[in-house]
Order: structure tokens, then sequence, then C-alpha cells
């Protein structure tokens, strides 16, 4: 277990080898380094502001870094890889804007060809198999904007599947989501990582939610990447290095707090939000 | 029957050489405003297009001013604008609007000196007006050609980037993952809107080509949730209000005060706004809750 863990082998779908990133002088990622292989199911974890985002961008090509290499499957990148399916944050649909969930499918096959999609019956039979596969076949026909949190979370997940990508990145999709919601998109994405050998990524600032089926956790602080199974990485000593100050892992009902301080005033947890607060109300987390 | 279809359509109308030139360059460019700007709407750029609308005033002053054919003049200015516009930031939302704003509030300062001068030196009497208010009966013959030309080159941008535009303008991360070259394609709907603009301004004027451009899409996003019949709609909404706007002003020539007419655009536009309002009646609305119930219960 080291900082920037060495990538290895060459069944991994995804390795990031040193990567930094310089952004308006400020160093938002140094040296950050893992692999995930084929079928496996990682928590980005880390508070806002950690890099999750930048990290997720360097990945998808979006955002290129000052130093290191991501490589996909084997190949080195290209701004566009089939490989990959992406789940951002959120999309920018107001509800009255005329554009149903089965459409956002539908442009996840086939938006970046020309031309009006012409309606066949085997473009129509896949998205609907999609739409099932995620359970959003019930409000396929709704405009995507009229959509709760989490059915759009389906939505936007089924855009990114239907393209059979091996390598899914999720950007914190289960933020403002309520916890059966999160729950359920969490079985949703766990089956499909297993089922179809599907490899995932999903970045969150609350790591418990996914403590039931993540295989590996790639731990983001200050820039900084701690990766390997939860027992390996979420410990006193490692994050504490990680963070650069000391820091206590709790372990209460199956759960994991990570708190700040050593026992002077009162303790704080560092996480949800960034925020700080005190330990007693960080018990009250899911 | 024919006695009230002669009350609705004043004898003459078809036959009318100008009214046949209105009906059919104005049906093109209404179709060609209604396509464009349902994407108007939907990538959030209502304010680009108006300022490109009404930078069109100066186009079209200037070209006045030099004896040259107006339309040149609006689209000539609509796509520089678009052009610089690009340049100096219309990439994210905030830089978009101030560029946006700094291009349009420098190019009217123009359109002001020009007007004057038209109105002065060179004494074209009714430039202002119709640069500014459109001169769809005046429209000659010679320019449709053309006007059809840059209706299809518009058209054509829209419909060969429909799915890349949908997607960028659902998310621009999304659509660079899916392999979408989104500056590329922004760059390219801004100078279809430029051009869709311009030619609405030949028509009903600049400072009113807005109206074709934003009121029918805003209109159409009431009646569907398909987007390519949002699309459809979009067209044919404007069609309609233009069409029957000119069947006004030409029913008007006997109305008062002047005996005169009353000005095409004006029918055009308040009809524009006449179908706004009954789209957002609350009947209008149930039918389309009522069909997304439906297709919710109904699978």
């Amino acid at each position: 277990m080291t900082m920037a863990q060495q990538v290895t082998g060459d069944a991994d779908m995804l390795a990031v080898d040193g990567v930094s990133v310089r952004l308006g002088g400020r160093e938002v990622l140094r040296d950050v380094g893992f692999a995930i292989r084929a079928g496996e199911f990682v928590g980005l974890i880390g508070s806002n502001g950690a890099g999750k985002t930048t990290l997720l961008r360097v990945i998808l090509g979006l955002q290129q870094p000052s130093s290191g290499t991501v490589r996909i499957d084997g190949a080195g990148h290209s701004r566009h890889s089939p490989a990959i399916g992406y789940v951002p944050q959120k999309v920018l649909l107001d509800p009255d804007m005329p554009v149903r969930a089965r459409d956002l499918v539908g442009l996840g096959l086939d938006g970046h060809r020309l031309g009006i999609p012409l309606p066949s019956r085997g473009r129509g039979q896949l998205i609907d198999e999609m739409l099932r596969a995620v359970g959003a076949a019930e409000f396929g026909n709704e405009r995507v904007g009229n959509l709760s949190g989490g059915e759009q979370q389906r939505v936007l997940i089924a855009h990114a599947l239907i393209s059979r990508p091996r390598l899914l990145l999720l950007d914190e999709p289960l933020a403002n989501l309520d916890i059966r919601s999160e729950q359920e998109i969490v079985e949703l994405l766990a089956s499909i990582a297993r089922e179809q050998r599907i490899s995932v990524l999903i970045s969150a600032h609350e790591m418990n939610p996914l403590l039931p089926v993540m295989d590996r956790v790639v731990y983001l602080a200050a820039g900084r990447a701690a990766s390997g199974t939860t027992d390996e990485v979420v410990r006193t000593d490692v994050l504490s290095k990680l963070y650069g100050q000391h820091v206590d892992v709790i372990h209460l009902h199956g759960r994991i707090l990570v708190v700040a301080g050593r026992g002077e005033g009162p303790a704080e947890t560092i996480g949800d939000d960034g925020a700080h607060c005190d330990a007693r109300a960080a018990a009250d987390w899911r | 029957m024919t006695h009230l279809l002669r009350m609705i359509v004043e004898p003459g109308f078809f036959a009318n050489q100008p009214v046949r030139v209105a009906l059919l360059a104005g049906g093109v460019v209404a179709l060609v405003s209604g396509v464009v700007g349902m994407f108007t709407v939907l990538r959030g750029q209502a304010f680009a297009g108006h300022a490109l609308a009404d930078l069109g005033a100066t186009g079209g002053s200037g070209a006045f001013l030099i004896g040259v054919n107006p339309l040149w003049g609006f689209v000539g200015i609509g796509v520089a604008a678009a052009g610089v516009m690009e340049a100096i930031g219309i990439r994210r939302p905030r830089g978009r609007d101030v560029a946006t704003g700094i291009v349009l509030g420098a190019g009217l300062g123009l359109a002001a000196l020009f007007l004057y001068w038209d109105a002065t030196v060179t004494n074209t009497t009714g430039a202002t007006l119709s640069v500014l208010f459109g001169s769809m009966f005046v429209i000659s013959g010679s320019t449709v050609p053309f006007i059809a030309a840059l209706s299809a080159l518009a058209l054509a941008v829209v419909v060969l980037l429909y799915r890349p535009l949908l997607l960028s303008s659902v998310s621009t991360d999304m659509a660079t993952v899916r392999g979408v070259a989104v500056r590329a394609t922004g760059t390219a709907y801004l100078l279809a809107m430029a051009v869709a603009v311009s030619l609405a301004a030949l028509t009903i004027g600049a400072i009113l080509s807005t109206a074709l451009l934003i009121g029918p899409a805003a209109t159409a996003l009431r009646l569907t949730s398909r987007t390519g019949l949002a699309v459809l709609w979009s067209g044919l909404i404007g069609v309609a209000a233009t069409w029957l706007g000119i069947l006004l002003a030409w029913d008007s020539f006997y109305w008062p005060p002047v005996r005169h007419g009353w000005p095409v655009s004006f029918f055009v536009v308040t009809l524009v706004f006449l179908f706004y309002l009954i789209a957002q009646l609350p009947a209008v609305g149930r039918i389309g809750r009522a069909r997304a119930r439906q297709a919710r219960t109904g699978g």
C-alpha cells in the first residue's frame, strides 16, 4: 500500500499512473495512480474539492493532465473512447424542455451521428430494453426535466450503458438522492457490474452507501490518492498520512466514520460536503 | 359559404403578385425561424438570438446607405456578429451573455448612425421603417431564390446537426464523451441562427424577427414532449402566423384610421403571441399532462 500505488498488469480495464493536474496555479491532483480490473466496482471517495471530478475528467479525456498517463483497456487514451460510458452529476434540462427519457437514451446510442434519427424497430427495441434494464420503462415517455433525481440517474445510466461500454464512470450519482433511491441506484450499479462484467468507477463524498458493494476504494484527499480494499485504505494510519493530519477511523454498526482531531476539544469529522461537524452529529449519519 | 370565404379572403388576394411573393418568402423564412428557434430555446440562447436579430438593423441600414439589397446587409452583419460573439467567448453561459451584450451595444450604435444618414443624407424615406419592421410586400422577385437558398442552408445545418446539437444542449460533457465536436457544432449552429434571423429581418423586420425565432418554439414546447415533433410544430406555427398575418394585412386595407392597410409585421407578431397564450391555457396543458399520465400508466 503506497500513496500512489503503482499500476500493474495487462488485465487492467483502467490504469491511471502518476497523474498530476495543475489548474490556475493550484495543484488539484498530485501523482495519482490506481488501476481497475474488468468487472470491478470501485468507489472514488473524497470530500468536495478533493479532486474527484477533475480525476474523472482526466480519465474521460476532457481534462489534460500536466503529467502522468491514463490507459483504457491497455490502449493509449483518445478524447472519445467507445469503451467508456459516462454519467455526469447533473444535466441542464428544464421541466418544459421536450426531451423524453427515451430520447436521451437514444442519444447515448448515436448522439454523435449526423442527421435525424430514423425511427427503426431495432433502435426502438434497444432503447426499450435498456430502459427496462435500469427500471426506467414506466417513465420512458416522460420529459427528462420532469423526473425525480433518482429517475434521472436511471435514465442517465441507461444513456451511458446503451453503447455497451466496458468502463462506466459516474460523477456523484448519489448526491441529492433520498435514502431509498440511493440504495436502489447502488444495487442497480452493482448488478450491472456483476452481470455484464462492466468496471464501475463511482465518485461519492460519502462511502457508507457503497460499502456493501465496493470491491475497492480510491480515497482522495488534498489531491493525493490511496487505493486498495476498504480495509487496506480506510485506516487511521493510511488516511492520516493522506490528509497530512491525524484522523481517526471509527467503525460503527457496520458504517465507517472518518474523524479528525486527537481528542483535544470536540472531534471533527471529515467528509460530507467537506463540512466539519462534531462527532455526535456524525453518529446520525447514514 | 363562398360569401363567407370572400369576406375572409378579400378578392384578388391570391392573384396579387406581391402577396404571392410574400406568402412564399414569408412562409419559407417562418419555417426556418421556427425550426432553428426550437434549438435556440433548447440551448438557452434566446439572448444571442435576439441580439443577432437586432443587429440586423445595422446591416440593413448600412445596405440602404450604399444602395445594396438589404438582404446582404442583414445576412452579412448577422454572420459577422456571430463570428465576433464566438471569438470573444460565447462558450461559457456568463461569458456568452457578456459577449453578446458588448457586440449588441456596439452594433446598435452604428445602426443609429446609419439610420440617421439614411434619413438625412441619402433621403431614403421609409428605410427606417422597412429595416426595423420589415418589407414583406416589397420583396423583389429576384431576391426570392437567394432567400430560398439561404433558408435551405440554415435548415440543412440544423437537420444535419440535429443529434449533436440536442446532446450538447443536454450536457456538453456527455456530448464530448460521445464523440461530438461540441465547439464546432455550436459555431455552426450560431451561424445558422444568424442566417435565420437575418432572413426574418427582411420579412418582418430586424427588431421583430426575435418573435418568429422564440415565439413558435415557446408555443410548441407546450404541445408535445417529443423533440422532433416540437421542432415540426414550431416551424408550422411560424408559417401559420405569417400566412394568417399576410391575409389580415390584405384584409385591413379598408380598416380605419388611414384606409391604407395595417403593417403585416404587426399581425404576424400578434398572432405568434396569441398562439402562445392559447397554448398556455389550462385546457391545453391538461391534454399534455393527460398524455404524459397515459404514457406512464399505459407503459
